[in-house]
């Protein structure tokens, strides 16, 4: 069934149940999938899902909602009826209606819509590259980690005012983790992630030789002493971080009372005048880009830092009527509506002589901490406090060298790292969460073994 | 004998399916699989959110799907599906074959299901049992109430999520069985804060096949204990990092030997070649005061099971016994693949995972000292009464945020300190617990890996660790 079909049959199940005011999202997929173990298949999968959500709103205008991956009638019907019950216990305090940006045109661009390519062809694929990375190099033994996916969906939203939204894509994903291992050490472990619209869009080649690099580069390595270091942050760690505490930037969060900005926040000074933070879901280099959110709201790009100061928060419906301006197109579809960014692009603004240029990672002589990946965040990070302590793969520079790092955390407050970053390098490099340059953050803590 | 006579053209929980399931099943053994396994599912979810003093969310869900897997030698093929009609099923059998590439002409035998091990007929009635919205809501609102003690509470949440889960499981060695799972979670949540002092408190209670849980939890002392522990933690310094022994709570403190030892015990990990226990069987792995066991029979734990996702009856396994590494945790694949014999663990989140091997409740069994006795033993450490969440690396390197943490100076318990990690390899670690107390609890947690997110629980006695990286500023 598809889109226009299902929404169809909703508004028709909802006017037998005399239910007069709904919307729903719901989303139709196919996903194929491989693994491998030295050249052997390991796990082929596939699967079709259907997920819809459906909300329904009473006659005192309380929401309710009931999500199913049951689409026949009777299974709508049970979801329009389940929706109908959870609406008596629906929010007094917080009422939530439709976008008003429900209707707006959305931006539609090239989806890039690949063919399947199938399991054979994604099978003979992920063989040849598992045993390329085992060929370039004789420390890796294995390749522990790997898979390569083809997905294909289509996601939709409609409301009982008339809005109708859908829109269809593709994503591949190829990742390879290698395990590298040589007498008497320990064994080591890095890799790469690529994505494509399709399995044709992904530079195989590039996901090899980064996993092969980043594993290899690790073999020597030694412990640290604990103290406090300058920081580089590679644009892949620095990326996590910051969406690490996106609840700074959430209205969602700051209503719920775990962020650390309040609704005052806007214009507060949280870093230096050269960095400019945005989030762009709709940005040519997102793969996973979708035109619109949850609740039907077309995405955009938003400031949010603007010279070192917040500019923007992200919002849904509610929290846009709480504060009195305008959805941002973050929402998801939910009982409690949620808000999340979609795409950080990190800048460096052209107000920027405060910076210490000298400061590239490439060239630099002095000592410092390059933090290459950041770990465990789930564990590692209180957002609601502002403190992180995180387990991460890097290299300590010293008198011109550099040297893996074994086993250390990073620890510190969000805010001071923040207010202490001394340099966001020019260059800006494309990763899978984000965009960002490399920055430099004075005086972190890091413990070591040593 | 298979039945020649197709009574049904989909599955229909709640009643008979063994000539369907059967018709499937010889229909995937024909077309050349080893092994057919079908696993088909229907839930029916609910979670209910309090925030200060009123319910702001109420999220009914329900589905149901197939999980089928086609074993070929060693290699496996796995398709899910929400189709459920002879039709879709067979066509996913189809499609595993297909991805197999399967082009001997050796068959398999398929004699028929065995006769059906039902497991459910006496869980009927938990749907019935299980307490309503509007008695959730009222408890939970009760809870959230018995969080406001002082004005420097600023968050306070309660949340309870039930998920009942129908299960059929058939596959080609006459495995026919159905079951009900019910799982029960409850948690209270608050945020402290007094000028730039900021702390959080949370605990979390769960239960598997108890409908009643709920209704017996007691929540003015989980109130009582969530906020002491965080007006303890408010003003609390930052941890000075360095290596240091550690005292481990019991409870949730066994999150360290889940995730630090228990997982390199899953035969996925050997087979992935990344458990440096691979070739240590009956070699010492750990202190001798340390022996550890992985079940899923203790009544009500949330990691218990009546049968696996494999259809087979959870055994207890004494994974390390007075630190000789003695068993592995064995799925169906895990067998196939390592040798290591099924130990009924083969889990998974929902019917679009394939099962692997999975812990259930794994804990470190008790000891005979105290718990003054392992801190009294401590000249200068950290006591680490209540662990946040954690990981292990590719490597066996594992780290985890304590939650809530006290100075042992001359062995006594000082100020409170926040902000500590523990950071360390399982093999370095496992033989430094050299004192278990005989304090042993579970707790209830959620384990994400292969085959998703399913319901552990973890614990330990009071443990002291003579050895550990303490990280912190």
């Amino acid at each position: 069934m598809k889109s226009k079909e299902i929404t169809t049959q909703i508004s028709e199940a909802a006017d037998s149940l005399n239910l007069k005011k709904w919307d729903y999202g719901a989303s139709f997929s196919n996903d194929y999938s491989v693994q491998v173990d030295k050249g052997e298949a390991k796990q082929l999968k596939a699967s079709q899902k259907q997920i819809l959500t459906i909300r329904v709103w009473n006659e005192s205008n309380l929401v309710g909602i009931t999500t199913t991956s049951d689409i026949s009638e009777s299974g709508i019907k049970k979801a329009l009826n389940q929706a109908n019950i959870a609406s008596d216990f629906g929010n007094q305090n917080e009422k939530t209606e439709f976008s008003p940006l429900a209707k707006d045109p959305i931006e539609v661009k090239d989806s890039k819509k690949r063919n399947p390519v199938g399991i054979k062809k994604l099978l003979t694929l992920l063989r040849e590259a598992e045993v390329k990375l085992l060929e370039s190099h004789k420390s890796i033994k294995s390749v522990p980690y790997n898979g390569l996916s083809e997905s294909f969906f289509e996601r939709v939203y409609a409301n009982s005012d008339g809005a109708f939204r859908s829109y269809a894509k593709s994503q591949a994903v190829l990742y390879l983790y290698a395990r590298a291992e040589e007498k008497n050490k320990k064994p080591r472990s890095s890799g790469s992630v690529k994505l494509g619209y399709g399995v044709e869009d992904i530079d195989i080649e590039s996901c090899i030789k980064d996993a092969s690099n980043k594993t290899i580069s690790h073999l020597n390595y030694s412990s640290i002493k604990t103290d406090k270091y300058l920081i580089c942050f590679s644009p892949e760690s620095f990326l996590t971080i910051i969406n690490a505490f996106s609840s700074m930037f959430n209205a969602r969060s700051i209503l719920d009372g775990v962020s650390l900005s309040n609704k005052n926040s806007i214009g507060e000074k949280l870093s230096t005048e050269a960095l400019n933070i945005y989030d762009d879901g709709l940005h040519e280099k997102n793969i996973s880009s979708s035109p619109f959110d949850g609740e039907g709201t077309p995405t955009k790009r938003l400031c949010l830092i603007n010279k070192g100061r917040l500019e923007n928060f992200i919002h849904s419906e509610s929290t846009a009527r709480i504060f009195k301006t305008i959805p941002t197109g973050h929402a998801g579809l939910g009982s409690k509506v949620s808000v999340s960014p979609d795409w950080i692009v990190v800048e460096k603004s052209k107000v920027n002589s405060d910076l210490k240029t000298s400061l590239d990672h490439s060239t630099y002589e002095g000592e410092f901490v390059y933090i290459e990946e950041l770990n465990a965040i789930h564990a590692g990070v209180r957002a609601s406090q502002g403190s992180f302590s995180l387990p991460f793969d890097g290299w300590l520079y010293k008198n011109g060298k550099k040297i893996s790092i074994e086993s250390a955390t990073v620890a510190g407050d969000f805010k001071y790292l923040l207010k202490n970053i001394v340099n966001i390098e020019s260059n800006q490099e494309v990763t899978t969460s984000g965009i960002s340059p490399h920055i430099w953050v004075n005086e972190l803590s890091i413990t070591g073994d040593a | 004998m298979l039945s020649s006579h197709i009574k049904s053209n989909e599955i229909v929980f709640d009643s008979c399916n063994k000539d369907l399931l059967e018709e499937i099943i010889f229909y995937g053994i024909e077309l050349g699989a080893d092994f057919v396994e079908i696993f088909i599912e229907n839930t029916d979810n609910s979670s209910v959110l309090a925030e200060e003093d009123f319910i702001t969310s109420v999220s009914p869900s329900f589905g149901r799907g197939a999980g089928i897997r086609i074993f070929k030698g060693k290699k496996d093929g796995f398709v899910s599906t929400n189709d459920l009609t002879k039709h879709g099923l067979m066509r996913s059998v189809s499609q595993a074959i297909e991805m197999l590439d399967i082009t001997d002409n050796k068959r398999e035998v398929f004699n028929g299901l065995n006769k059906h091990r039902d497991y459910s007929l006496s869980k009927k009635k938990w749907i019935n049992e299980v307490p309503s919205i509007n008695e959730i809501s009222e408890k939970l609102l009760v809870s959230t109430k018995s969080l406001k003690k002082n004005n420097k509470i600023i968050t306070r949440k309660g949340s309870y999520s039930r998920n009942l889960q129908e299960v059929v499981i058939a596959s080609s060695d006459g495995t026919y069985v159905s079951d009900i799972r019910l799982h029960q979670t409850v948690g209270l949540n608050v945020i402290a804060s007094d000028a730039q002092y900021r702390s959080s408190g949370s605990r979390r209670f769960g239960s598997s096949g108890m409908p009643n849980e709920f209704r017996l939890w007691d929540h003015e002392k989980a109130a009582n204990d969530v906020f002491e522990s965080s007006m303890n933690m408010l003003y609390a310094d930052y941890v000075d990092a360095g290596q240091m022994p550690v005292v481990l709570a019991n409870k949730f403190g066994g999150v360290i030997f889940h995730e630090a030892c228990g997982h390199l015990l899953e035969t996925t990990q050997i087979e992935r070649g990344t458990t440096p226990f691979e070739n240590k069987l009956n070699e010492k792995i750990a202190h001798e005061s340390v022996t550890a066991i992985d079940e899923g029979i203790s009544e009500g734990s949330f990691g218990s099971l009546s049968v696996d996702d494999e259809g087979m009856e959870p055994e207890k396994s004494v994974l390390i016994k007075d630190g000789i590494l003695k068993k592995f945790i064995s799925d169906r694949a895990g067998e196939l693949r390592t040798g290591h014999k099924r130990t009924g663990s083969g889990r998974r989140q929902n019917y679009s995972f394939a099962a692997a091997s999975r812990m259930r409740n794994t804990y470190i069994a008790k000891g005979e000292h105290s718990k003054e006795d392992l801190i009294n033993s401590i000249g200068d450490g950290l006591y680490c009464k209540s662990m946040g969440g954690g990981s292990v690396g590719a490597t066996g390197q594992f780290n985890f945020a304590v939650e809530e943490g006290y100075l042992i100076k001359n062995g006594k318990l000082t100020n409170p300190v926040k902000g500590a990690t523990l950071i360390g390899e399982a093999k370095e670690v496992m033989p430094k617990i050299s004192m278990c107390g005989n304090d042993l609890e579970l707790a209830p947690g959620f384990c994400g890996s292969i085959s998703g997110s399913v319901n552990v629980t973890v614990g330990q006695p009071h443990i002291k660790v003579d050895s550990i990286t303490v990280g912190g500023r």
